[in-house]
């Protein structure tokens, strides 16, 4: 029955053997000569594994005896993180050119991230779900740390490695007590030990995961890392913390609530909750006053990680159906975002700073329009999608009963316009100095203006990911 | 024509599509170029606009035109027009390609202002058309970009201010809206406003951290709406966002909002607040109508010591607002139809007025009352023109602005005297706060220096008003023609509201007595 259980596991295994073996070519060819081929190999892989989990993928089916679970959800959840992955790979191939990164490692290091992304949207034990994220994060650990010259870089490496594995011993330590109190690390024994009411150890056990997993999606009180990371990040990887792996928490979050806690709905319910209306008002108001547009990110993905929370606080399918929408509405903006900054360069080096949009509509038009929309989305205002996101999940909240959250959200949202209408104010309404001269590469180009579009033209039907995004979210819960 | 609602709400837009994706350039002949199809584009959509007033039939007080497709998360793209909203989607076609020869001397980055104005005349009559909840909910918001935009880049000194008090104000104002959309959605199931107007929200009290609610969930919908609606029309206290952002926008800028925008407030309270939330409206209309006295006499007064000219119109239009949540709120037939008539009648008022300013800022470059003065001798036909709008804010019978007044006026008279007479006072004085900023701008002898050689009004001017003079006049004297329109819908509206209120007393009275 190997056989079968491994079938199960195709992608996964696939990309497990491309990133060694790309790692032993490029060792023993040419080296980082190969990069940019590496790369975009790589973009390709991803692209077609999600294509092959798309066009395979019907019904639930699980291996080694639950261990892993592959459903509508997890196969929604791979599909976004290797599209988004493959995204960032390709529009962020050239900024790592420039700025002297265009080492081999990187899209084979991302590869294994990807890989522990994916075996955490499909975890079905306690062991998998550490194995997948622990896979993950020891890669990223590495790539923000790519840029070894650098104080700013190696610090943010060092910062994301300390705090990560903080997090993760608390994830391990409420893993090891829901173990010791439910007697099986299996989700679906958890879940039964649990059919009659959760024991205090049990509690303590969801407690430190939730901690755990919080850090991870970098939501607050545990979101400390993020500004930093991100701004010490080359500016790639820093794109790429803001996608693909954001999505894979989230997954690994509500697939941990879910499977395994799903009887305790009420009892998770409140700390997400909790999670949520904070990470809402930090992201909007620690944003305010930021001036580099990387530490603005930060913030804004943490605040958006509250809004996405607030989809799984509802406790409903129909809540985990709106964090689906949400995520990939967000990931989808964050490409078109992330392939402005990589662009975003005075005299050959980058800059970050806010300021240096000074009139950059004037300079550059169409690029400014497109930012426009992607910060007015990322606002949440009709009629770009961002504003559907936040409706989906809106609905939700005030469907499951969680109005004071809803309202909480709505306020948050507001406030946190502020500083998306100020990168337009910069962009519009400054004065046309010595700013921004780089020219934007096509690619970038096309990650900028495509993201945009999809942003406006997305209102006619969504691409039909709200179809796939319910039937992930009946896949998890029934 | 079976879509002739979506034409007319999209043909801007695709005209600014075919501005953004296709004019080059930022010469002379491309920047004519761009004025010349943003006007051919909406004059274009105001004939297509009088095709609905053909087809409508005012006797039929249901909605009409309508379209319907399905669309996201179960909500629905669909249009259509009754005889409250028809006329505020003719109002704006009829003023946009005014508005947009009247910026015909703007040279900067004219392109944008054009693409900028066309998308906000979609997202204008989007408002007005939309009959799903989300659907409007969306123009409403999305409005919000374009004048951003239009007041941060093409205002005058303190521009950035004003734009961004402009749109947070509003957007908070909104997103309460959007929470009791979704609360609606949530009890009624569907977000099809047809049917939310017959749906009726529980009215039973009830109590929110300890305090009593009377009116229940009606009351927390009501407020939420109200806070949106109140903040865009703008009612006092919540104004403060109007003066600024009309001083500080370009002309055109202040007559769309004037002339429009503001009108979104009191459409939202005939569409929503009054037919949705009856019982609720019921229970607070006295505290909307002291609100609205209060605004009329206070931002009379403010208006009274006004340096600007522009601050000085943006407070009249506070005023003349109050008396539009005034009529509203007295759920009278006079009062009701008064509203409706003073919107639109002030949509070509304010919009006249702000235009006379922008005439004269062109030329002086100033909107200081003192820097003006015996303008008549040099400017008779701007002297006319401006005098004519002068009365017709004022009231003067024979203009459109005495209908409104006079209608609201005897509406809410019916309901409360004492408020009625407070009121009237309003009356007399928008004649003082006008009359004078007309006698210190036209009137006295013309001894400033730099005003000397100040020229009359230029053919396209005097073309720009000729359809505004035309309207007021017309409306003042032949009231019948709006008021024939909007009677048949607001009958219906107010019989259904009354039916509700009514069922509502007894039902209350038996618990009661319980």
């Amino acid at each position: 029955m190997i056989g079968a259980d491994l079938a199960v596991l195709i992608p996964e295994i696939v990309l497990s053997i491309y990133a060694m073996a790309g790692l032993m070519l490029a060792v023993y060819t040419t080296k980082d000569g190969m990069a940019p081929a590496l790369t975009y190999a790589t973009a390709a892989v991803f692209a077609i594994m999600a294509l092959y989990i798309a066009a395979t993928g019907q019904g639930d089916a699980s291996s080694f005896g639950g261990m892993i679970v592959v459903d509508d959800f997890a196969r929604f959840a791979k599909i976004v993180i290797l599209l988004s992955a493959a995204a960032i790979l390709i529009v962020g191939q050239e900024a790592m050119q420039k700025s002297g990164l265009g080492r081999f490692e990187y899209p084979m290091i991302v590869t294994l991230a990807v890989v522990g992304m994916m075996v955490m949207v499909s975890a079905g034990d306690l062991i998998v779900l550490y194995m997948g994220l622990e896979l993950q994060s020891l890669a990223l650990y590495v790539v923000a740390a790519l840029r070894r010259d650098s104080v700013r870089s190696t610090e943010a490496g060092l910062k994301y490695f300390v705090l990560g594995a903080l997090s993760s011993g608390l994830l391990l330590y409420g893993a090891s007590l829901v173990y010791g109190f439910a007697g099986t690390t299996l989700f679906a024994g958890i879940i039964e030990a649990s059919m009659g009411g959760m024991s205090l150890g049990m509690m303590f056990g969801l407690v430190f995961m939730a901690a755990g997993m919080a850090f991870k999606v970098s939501a607050a009180p545990f979101h400390m890392w993020t500004p930093d990371v991100y701004e010490g990040a080359p500016t790639p990887v820093t794109a790429l913390f803001a996608t693909a792996p954001k999505m894979a928490a989230m997954g690994l979050f509500a697939r941990v609530v879910y499977d395994a806690f799903g009887m305790a709905i009420s009892d998770w319910q409140q700390i997400v909750a909790a999670l949520a209306v904070l990470s809402m008002f930090v992201g909007a108001i620690a944003a305010i006053g930021q001036t580099d547009i990387k530490r603005l990110m930060a913030y804004s993905s943490i605040g958006h990680m509250g809004f996405a929370l607030m989809g799984l606080a509802s406790g409903t399918g129909q809540g985990v159906e709106a964090m689906l929408i949400y995520m990939a509405i967000y990931v989808t903006m964050n490409i078109g975002i992330f392939s402005f900054i990589m662009s975003m360069e005075k005299d050959g080096y980058p800059v970050t700073d806010i300021s240096a949009l000074n009139g950059y509509a004037t300079a550059q038009s169409g690029q400014a329009l497109a930012v426009l929309v992607l910060m007015f989305s990322l606002a949440g205002v009709p009629p770009m999608l961002g504003f559907f996101a936040k409706y989906a999940v809106l609905v939700a909240a005030v469907d499951a009963g969680l109005v004071w959250l809803a309202v909480a959200g709505v306020i948050a949202s507001v406030i946190g316009a502020y500083y998306y209408l100020r990168i337009v104010y910069f962009m519009y309404f400054g004065e046309p100095r010595e700013g921004l001269n780089g020219r934007m590469s096509i690619i970038q180009f096309l990650g900028l203006t495509i993201s945009a579009v999809v942003m406006i033209a997305g209102i006619v039907n969504l691409f039909g990911i709200d179809h796939l995004a319910a039937n992930a979210a009946q896949a998890l819960v029934r | 024509m079976d879509n002739l609602l979506s034409i007319v709400t999209f043909l801007p837009m695709v005209a600014a599509l075919i501005l953004a994706l296709f004019l080059r350039g930022e010469d002379a002949v491309a920047q004519l170029g761009a004025k010349r199809l943003a006007l051919a584009a909406t004059t274009a959509t105001f004939l297509i606009s009088l095709a609905i007033l053909v087809q409508f039939d005012a006797n039929d007080t249901g909605f009409q035109l309508v379209e319907e497709r399905e669309w996201l998360f179960g909500l629905s793209y669909k249009l259509g027009v009754d005889g409250i909203s028809v006329l505020f989607v003719l109002l704006t076609t009829f003023l946009m390609p005014i508005t947009i020869a009247a910026c015909w001397g703007v040279e900067h980055r004219v392109k944008e202002y054009m693409i900028a104005l066309l998308v906000l005349e979609s997202l204008m009559i989007g408002v007005f058309v939309a009959l799903d909840l989300v659907l409007f909910y969306l123009f409403f918001e999305a409005g919000l970009i374009p004048m951003f935009l239009i007041i941060g880049i093409w205002g005058g000194k303190n521009r950035i201010y004003a734009a961004f008090k402009f749109f947070l104000y509003t957007f908070l104002g909104s997103v309460l809206m959007l929470v009791a959309m979704v609360a609606i959605y949530i009890d009624a199931g569907t977000t099809d406003i047809p049917t939310l107007l017959t749906y009726e929200f529980s009215a039973a009290g009830i109590s929110l951290f300890g305090w009593q609610i009377a009116g229940g969930m009606q009351m927390l919908l009501w407020v939420a709406f109200f806070a949106s609606f109140a903040v865009k029309m703008p009612m006092w206290p919540v104004h403060t966002w109007l003066p600024d952002a009309h001083v500080q926008a370009p002309t055109a800028g202040s007559v769309v909002l004037a002339a429009i925008l503001l009108k979104m407030g009191g459409y939202g309270f005939l569409r929503f607040s009054l037919p949705m939330f009856p019982i609720a409206s019921d229970i607070m209309a006295p505290l909307v109508l002291w609100m609205s006295v209060i605004a009329i006499i206070y931002t009379s007064l403010v208006a009274m010591v006004q340096e600007d000219m522009k601050k000085l119109i943006a407070y009249s239009s506070v005023a003349h607002m109050g008396y539009v949540t005034m009529g509203i709120f007295a759920a009278n037939q006079q009062g009701v139809d008064g509203a409706i008539f003073q919107m639109i009648s002030h949509g070509f008022v304010s919009g006249a007025l702000f235009l006379c300013v922008g005439v004269i800022y062109d030329r002086m470059h100033t909107r200081e009352i003192d820097a003006y003065g015996g303008l008549v001798n040099r400017m008779p036909a701007y002297a006319a023109v401006f005098m004519l709008f002068t009365m017709a804010n004022v009231g003067l019978p024979g203009t459109s602005g005495f209908v409104g007044e006079f209608l609201t006026l005897m509406g809410v008279f019916h309901v409360n005297t004492l408020i009625g007479l407070l009121a009237a006072t309003g009356v007399i004085l928008s004649a003082a706060y006008a009359l004078w900023l007309y006698r210190r701008v036209v009137f006295g002898d013309l001894i400033k220096e730099s005003l000397k050689s100040i020229t009359d009004m230029t053919a396209r001017e005097k073309a720009i008003f000729a359809p505004l003079v035309v309207m007021t006049i017309l409306l003042g004297v032949y009231p019948s023609l709006v008021t024939d329109i909007i009677g048949p819908s607001v009958e219906a509206l107010l019989s259904n509201y009354h039916t509700s209120v009514a069922e509502f007393a007894p039902a209350t009275a038996l618990a009661a007595s319980h």
